[in-house]
């Protein structure tokens, strides 16, 4: 795949060997990174929804590099609250930056960007549909903790019906014949589409709602917030909110090796206890979207080939 | 009702094989009550294959591929014969293409283009059943969801 001037915007437009040269590219970067590697290049940063670490570390990603960044943090800034459309607000920007990071609300938006942009249009979430980035540093990160994508057992907690990020973390893991866990309440179960693309693909998988169940088979447990602000109903909020604690007493149950994962931010759902053992892998994780996002920033704006 | 003829056209189409009642949605969806053609519906006639059968003529117009899409999605049972001096100059099924543009309205609301009203655009993955995934939400439908603009 070229990697010049193309968009970012769903971990389904990936194959395996682009997500292993994008990681390579990570690798190559955190090791010996270059302070001028993006110099006179613009980031222009667009969230339209609040993000910390998204944000924070494609920016500094863009800093480290010697690019610099323009943008804004919430739509209440944009010229959106004047009613302008996403589509303007696009062919604006697309003239002031050489590169369009880009969070949103609504299921489809980064796509429609990257179709009224000429400079390439990198996804930071789109409502609750994809995440790609996110992903790759999920893979970045499992891949220097265990040493291979291949083959692993994975165990994906949490809110599996709304959580774009397990969604993508299953389309990208699918190509590294993994076999899948699926733990979650009934109402919070991996949405069948997904199950389907699994099955077709020949991949086996397992749902179950109480980890205890597959704890000691795992080699990475994927941990995800219960997510408010994605329910429709408040109610429905409530019955599953807290509904996954995991604190000291899994380690019983759980290989030695067995890495915790998080795409943070956490509510209650891990105990800060496992924080300071070898399970946690979760802090680590954020730090891996520097030089994943470094190694995005250098492929799409061309000054990695 | 064989005995019972419908004239011929000389220039048009004919939309034939159809079941009786998506005689009447195919009606709708190419708003051909609203139009100043003529156009013969026809049900209720015999058909070897599916029992009872619908037919539509349509006079002086022929369907544009934003139509027969359309048809291939509501009726995707039907034949599409285009009539050139009153002879079939071609005939056949309709087929539902890989890509949908423009026809349908993504059933998701929280999709982009309900959002901003952008123009759709689905991948068929499957067509039998119905299987498609928007271009923009990735979200997956099927043909119970189809609601077409």
């Amino acid at each position: 795949m070229k990697f010049k001037g193309k968009d970012i915007i769903s971990i389904r437009d990936f194959e395996r060997d682009d997500i292993l040269y994008i990681l390579d590219v990570a690798k190559r970067i955190e090791q010996s990174p270059d302070q001028d590697l993006l110099k006179g290049k613009v980031m222009a940063s667009l969230f339209f929804e609040p993000s910390t670490r998204t944000r924070l570390s494609f920016e500094s990603a863009m800093s480290l590099l010697g690019g610099k960044t323009v943008g804004f943090a919430e739509p209440g800034v944009s010229s959106l609250k004047k009613g302008e459309t996403l589509w303007d607000t696009i062919k604006m920007v697309d003239r002031y930056a050489d590169v369009i990071v880009m969070r949103h609300p609504v299921e489809g938006a980064a796509r429609i960007a990257s179709e009224a942009a000429h400079i390439p249009v990198i996804n930071g979430g789109d409502g609750s549909n994809q995440h790609p980035t996110q992903t790759l540093l999920d893979l970045y990160t499992i891949l220097k903790t265990k040493g291979t994508l291949d083959n692993l057992n994975v165990g994906i907690l949490g809110d599996l019906k709304y959580g774009r990020t397990v969604h993508s973390l299953c389309i990208a893991l699918s190509h590294f014949n993994t076999k899948f866990n699926f733990i979650a309440p009934e109402a919070l179960a991996m949405p069948k589409d997904y199950l389907n693309d699994l099955g077709e693909k020949g991949l086996s998988y397992r749902e179950e709602s109480d980890l205890m169940k597959v704890s000691n088979e795992l080699d990475i447990l994927y941990v995800t917030r219960i997510q408010k602000e994605r329910f429709p109903d408040p109610m429905e909020y409530k019955k599953y909110a807290g509904f996954y604690r995991i604190d000291k007493k899994i380690l019983n149950h759980v290989k030695k090796d067995m890495k915790i994962m998080h795409p943070l931010p956490r509510v209650d759902e891990i105990h800060p206890e496992l924080d300071s053992t070898d399970h946690a892998l979760y802090f680590e994780q954020a730090a891996n979207g520097i030089p994943v996002r470094q190694a995005l920033l250098s492929l799409v704006l061309g000054r990695i080939e | 009702m064989k005995e019972l003829k419908i004239s011929a056209i000389k220039e048009g189409a004919v939309i034939d094989h159809l079941s009786p009642e998506n005689a009447f949605k195919v009606v709708e969806i190419l708003n051909l009550k609203e139009r100043d053609n003529p156009v013969m519906v026809g049900i209720n006639f015999s058909s070897e294959k599916i029992g009872k059968k619908g037919i539509i003529k349509i006079g002086n117009s022929f369907p544009t591929k934003e139509e027969i899409d359309k048809i291939a999605l509501i009726a995707p049972e039907a034949n599409l014969n285009i009539i050139k001096d009153y002879s079939v100059i071609s005939k056949e099924k309709v087929k539902i293409p890989d890509v949908l543009e423009i026809i349908m309205k993504c059933a998701n609301p929280k999709c982009i283009t309900n959002v901003e009203n952008y123009k759709t655009k689905f991948y068929v993955l499957e067509k039998v059943p119905l299987k498609m995934r928007c271009h923009y939400c990735e979200r997956i439908m099927e043909s119970s969801d189809i609601e077409l603009v």
